[in-house]
C-alpha cells in the first residue's frame, strides 16, 4: 500500500551548531570555528571548511590544517535552545512545523501555498521571516516527502554557490532569493534525488555493500526490484529503498508548541531597592508556578535574567533540590540581585526588567509526595532552605573531598541545591596526590592562613634553604593573629612556647610550569608543650599556620 | 538506706553497691522525664552516663574539634543528619575520615550574627546541631532555645560558653605519638577527656581516649596502660589521682571547672 507522499517544505539553515555558538557567544562567523564532539569535529564554520577541517577530523588534525582554528566544546542543548526563538517566529509564518533537527525545520506545503499563493511565495516568506532573523544564507526546498524536499534545500544551497541562477525556479522573490528555493515539480522527486549518493539512505555498512555491488546512487539503488531489496536487507533496506525511489512513507508530525511558561515583568519607575522588587515580582512569581501546575508540571531549574537601567545585564541559572514554589523564585531573584552584597543594601543601578525562564521541567508525578509525606530529608531541606533565605544562597554549604595537595584545595564546598562538581573532572580527592599529607587529616583547617614564628634557640626565624635543609633546630612557636576560638596561649614575654617535637620539611612544589599558579611551600608538623598540634607552612614570606590538630 | 553489708566482702563490689544504690535513687528522684539515648560513638562508653548523648540536651564541647567531631560521627554513622554553624575551619576530610558521613552534613561557616537564629532553625530539622557561639547568650534565649531542643529532641553541641549546658566536655591534656625531634610524623594521640555537669554528669572525669587512634578509629585507651602515660601541660602527673584530684577541686571551687580550666588555659 503506498501513500502518496504529500508535497513537504524543508527550511534549513547551514551550519546551524556553528551559527547557535557564535550566537550565544557572539563570535564572528566569518572566523574559522570549529566544533567538537568526542575529539572529532563535529561542525566547522566557512572559513575553516575553506582552510581544509571538515567534519570527522581528529582535533590535532584539524588545528594543523588551520592553526588560528577556535576550538568549541559541541553542546547539544545550546544548539537547541537558541534554535527556539527561531522556530517560534517560523510558526508564526507557517503554523505546524517539525523541527527534524536544530537547524532544520520541516512543514506541510499545501496550508502554506494556497494562503500565500503559490509555493514559491510561501518559501519566500519563509526566508523573508528567517532574513528578519538575521539568518542569511539558509536554503528552502519543496519537494515531495521531507527527505526529497531536505536534499531539495541543500541542492538549492549548493546551487546557489556554484551557478547562481540556472537552479532558480522560485521568480517571484527576486533573483537572490529566488536562488535559495528549489522547487521540485509534483512527481519529479524521483528524478531529482537520482543522482544523489547511496549514502544518504542507508548506514555505513550498507552504503559500503552498495558501492562494492557497484550501486552508487539513489537511481540505481531504486531501479532494484523491491522484493529483491527487502529479502536481503531487511526492514531498514526496505525503507530506504522507499525513500530512494521517492515513496516515502514518512509524513510532517507537526510540533504542539509548548506552552509558554516564562515571566517578564517591566518596571516603571525602575526599582532600587530588593525587598521592593521582590514585593513587585510575588503576584508574577505565583502566576509562572501556577501555570506549570496546572499542566501538571513541576520546574526544577531556571534562570533569571535582570536588566538594570544603566543597561547592565544579570543572568544566571538556579537548580532546585527538589521543585520551585513561588516563595523560592523570589528567593533566587533575591540572592541573584544581593550577589556578594548586604541583605537589604540598596542596588548599584535601579532594575528595569526581571524574566525568569524554566530551564528544567518535570513532571508531577515524579515528584509526588509520599502518601504518608515525604522522608526525614525533605523536612532537612526545609530547614535548609529557611536558614538560605536567611543569610543567602551561599550560606548553607554540603562538603565533599576534592583533589589537589593544599588542605584548602581539598575542601569542595557547594551551596546547598546547586549541583556537586562531577567527578572524572581530574580532582578526585581519592586519587593519589604525592605529596600529599598522611591519612591523619587535621581537624581544623584554616581558611585563612595564620602567621605564626618558628623561632630557634637562639630566638632567630628558623630558614629553610633552596635544598630544604633548616637553618636551625625549632624550638619555640608563636601564633599571631589569633581569631576567636584560637587556643593559643600566650605563656611568656614574647608569646612564644617551647615546641615539644617537629617533623619537617616536606615540601610542596606544585604547578612550577605555571608561574602564576606556581607553589612551593615547605610543611611542618610540630606538637607545642600543650599536647596541640599544628601543620605549618614556610613559603617565601615566613610561616604560616595551615592547619590544626586539636 | 542501705543495707548492712558484711565486713568480708571486698571493697570493691561494695563500693559498685554503693553506687547502684544511688543511682537508683537519683532515678527515683528525678523530676526530669527520661530522654532518649543518642547513638553515639563507643568510644564515649565510659565518658558519657549510659555511653551516650541524650536527646534534648545542650553539651559544651571545648578546645577540640576531634573531640567534636567523635561526637558527631556516632549519630552521623547511624544515618543522621548533622549541622555545624559557625565553624568555619571545620575539617570536612577530617570528619569524612573519622566517619561523618558528608552527605548528611550541612554546614553553615558564616552565620555572622544570626548564628542562634540559625541555631534554632537546623535545631529544628536536624537532630544533631553544633555551634561556636559569637559573644554572649542571654539567660532567657538559652533557655527558649533549650525548650525547643527538647521538644524536637535535638542535642546542641556548643564550641563555647553556654549559659545552663547539661554537661561540658573537653580535652584537658592530650600526648601525640610518631613524631619525635625532627622526624616521624603524627600518628595518633591520647587524650584525657574531663567530663563536667549537672545530674549524673559529675560522677564521670578524666577518661583517656584516642582522639584518634592508629587506624583514624576512636577508642577507648585499656586502662592497664593508663599509669605509664606522661602527660603535657604540667598539671597531672598520673591520670587516676589526676582525675581525683581535679575533681576535687572543681567540687571545692564549682567555678573552677575541669574544663573551664582547660578553656582559661586555651585563652
Amino acid at each position: 500500500m503506498n501513500v502518496e507522499p504529500g508535497r513537504t517544505i524543508v527550511l534549513w539553515c547551514p551550519d546551524w551548531p556553528i551559527r547557535a555558538v557564535c550566537r550565544d557567544l557572539g563570535l564572528d562567523a566569518d572566523t574559522p570555528i570549529a566544533l567538537i564532539d568526542h575529539g572529532l569535529v563535529f561542525a566547522c564554520s566557512a572559513a575553516a571548511r575553506a582552510s581544509g577541517v571538515m567534519r570527522g577530523l581528529k582535533l590535532r588534525e584539524a588545528q594543523l590544517r588551520c592553526p588560528e582554528l577556535a576550538v568549541h566544546e559541541y553542546d547539544v542543548e545550546l544548539d537547541v535552545r537558541v534554535f527556539e526563538p527561531v522556530v517560534r517566529q517560523v510558526e508564526q509564518t507557517v503554523p505546524g512545523v517539525q523541527v527534524v533537527r536544530p537547524g532544520t525545520l520541516a512543514m506541510r506545503a499545501r496550508g502554506p501555498a494556497r494562503y500565500y499563493g503559490s509555493e514559491s511565495a510561501a518559501a519566500s516568506a519563509l526566508l523573508a521571516t528567517l532574513e528578519a532573523l538575521g539568518l542569511e544564507g539558509s536554503g528552502v526546498g519543496i519537494a515531495d516527502g521531507p527527505f526529497a524536499a531536505e536534499q531539495a534545500a541543500r541542492a538549492a544551497r549548493a546551487a546557489r554557490a556554484a551557478k547562481p541562477s540556472a537552479a532558480a525556479r522560485g521568480a517571484d522573490g527576486g533573483a537572490d532569493m529566488g536562488a535559495r528555493v528549489e522547487i521540485v515539480e509534483p512527481g519529479a522527486s524521483a528524478a531529482f534525488i537520482a543522482p544523489l549518493p547511496v549514502a544518504l539512505v542507508t548506514d555505513q555498512r550498507t552504503c559500503t555493500l552498495l558501492n562494492r555491488l557497484g550501486v552508487r546512487t539513489l537511481g540505481e539503488f531504486a531501479a532494484l526490484p523491491e522484493a529483491d531489496v527487502r529479502r536481503r536487507f531487511g526492514a531498514a533496506g526496505a525503507f530506504a529503498h522507499d525513500r530512494a525511489a521517492g515513496r516515502e512513507q514518512a509524513r510532517v508530525l507537526a510540533r504542539t508548541p509548548p506552552p509558554e511558561f516564562e515571566v517578564e515583568q517591566h518596571f516603571e519607575p525602575p526599582l532600587d531597592r530588593i525587598d521592593q522588587l521582590a514585593f513587585a515580582f510575588r503576584v508574577g512569581a505565583e502566576g509562572f508556578i501556577q501555570r506549570m501546575r496546572d499542566v501538571r508540571l513541576v520546574c526544577t531549574g531556571l534562570r533569571v535574567e535582570i536588566d538594570d537601567e544603566r543597561g547592565g545585564r544579570s543572568s544566571r541559572s538556579w537548580l532546585h533540590p527538589r521543585w520551585f514554589t513561588p516563595a523560592d523564585v523570589i528567593d533566587r531573584v533575591r540572592w541573584q540581585l544581593q550577589g556578594a552584597g548586604m541583605a537589604d543594601a540598596g542596588l548599584a543601578s535601579p532594575i528595569v526588567r526581571l524574566r525568569v525562564i524554566p530551564e528544567r521541567i518535570d513532571s508531577t508525578g515524579n515528584h509526588e509526595e509520599g502518601l504518608w509525606g515525604g522522608g526525614p530529608d525533605e523536612r532537612v531541606h526545609h530547614g535548609l532552605t529557611r536558614v538560605q533565605s536567611m543569610l543567602g544562597h551561599d550560606a548553607v554549604v554540603t562538603a565533599s573531598v576534592g583533589g589537589g595537595r593544599m588542605l584548602a584545595d581539598r575542601q569542595v564546598l557547594v551551596p546547598w541545591g546547586d549541583r556537586p562538581p562531577e567527578r572524572g573532572a581530574g580532582r578526585e580527592g581519592d586519587a593519589p596526590w604525592p605529596g600529599s599529607l598522611p591519612a591523619l587529616a587535621p581537624a581544623s583547617v584554616f581558611r585563612e592562613r595564620r602567621p605564626v614564628a618558628l623561632l630557634d634557640a637562639r630566638g632567630a626565624d628558623v630558614a629553610i634553604d633552596a635544598r630544604g635543609v633548616i637553618s636551625a633546630v625549632p624550638e619555640r612557636f608563636a601564633v599571631g593573629g589569633a581569631t576567636s576560638g584560637g587556643p593559643a596561649r600566650r605563656t611568656d614575654g614574647f608569646g612564644a612556647r617551647p615546641v615539644r617535637a617537629w617533623a619537617g620539611p616536606w615540601p610542596v612544589v606544585e604547578r612550577w610550569w605555571d608561574p602564576a599558579a606556581a607553589k612551593r611551600v615547605h610543611r611542618f608538623q610540630i606538637v607545642d608543650d600543650d599536647g596541640c598540634a599544628w601543620l605549618l607552612v614556610r613559603d617565601g614570606d615566613g610561616w604560616w599556620a595551615e592547619a590544626r590538630y586539636d | 538506706m542501705t543495707a548492712p553489708l558484711p565486713d568480708a566482702a571486698p571493697r570493691a563490689p561494695r563500693a559498685a553497691r554503693v553506687e547502684e544504690l544511688q543511682a537508683r535513687i537519683r532515678g527515683m528522684q528525678s523530676t526530669r522525664l527520661e530522654t532518649k539515648a543518642v547513638p553515639t560513638h563507643p568510644a564515649f562508653a565510659d565518658v558519657l552516663p549510659g555511653g551516650t548523648l541524650r536527646e534534648g540536651t545542650i553539651v559544651q564541647v571545648e578546645g577540640s574539634m576531634t573531640l567534636l567531631m567523635a561526637l558527631l560521627a556516632g549519630p552521623s554513622a547511624d544515618g543522621r543528619w548533622a549541622a555545624v554553624v559557625g565553624m568555619p575551619e571545620f575539617g570536612v576530610e577530617a570528619a569524612a575520615r573519622f566517619g561523618i558521613a558528608l552527605e548528611r552534613l550541612a554546614l553553615v561557616p558564616d552565620p555572622g550574627d544570626q548564628w542562634l537564629a540559625v541555631a534554632a532553625a537546623l535545631a529544628d530539622v536536624i537532630p544533631v546541631v553544633a555551634v561556636r557561639p559569637v559573644g554572649q547568650v542571654s539567660p532567657a534565649e538559652a533557655s527558649r532555645l533549650q525548650a525547643r531542643l527538647r521538644q524536637r529532641g535535638t542535642t546542641l553541641l556548643v564550641a563555647g560558653a553556654w549559659p545552663g549546658s547539661d554537661a561540658r566536655l573537653g580535652v584537658s591534656a592530650s600526648q601525640w605519638h610518631g613524631i619525635e625531634r625532627g622526624h616521624g610524623h603524627l600518628v595518633d594521640r591520647e587524650a584525657v577527656v574531663e567530663v563536667a555537669g549537672r545530674g549524673e554528669f559529675v560522677r564521670r572525669a578524666g577518661s583517656r581516649l584516642r582522639l584518634p587512634g592508629r587506624s583514624l578509629e576512636f577508642a577507648a585507651v585499656p586502662v592497664e596502660r593508663l599509669p605509664a602515660a606522661p602527660s603535657f601541660g604540667g598539671a597531672a602527673p598520673a591520670a587516676p589521682s589526676s582525675a581525683l584530684s581535679l575533681r576535687r577541686r572543681a567540687r571545692a571551687n564549682p567555678a573552677l571547672g575541669l574544663v573551664g580550666e582547660a578553656r582559661r588555659r586555651a585563652g
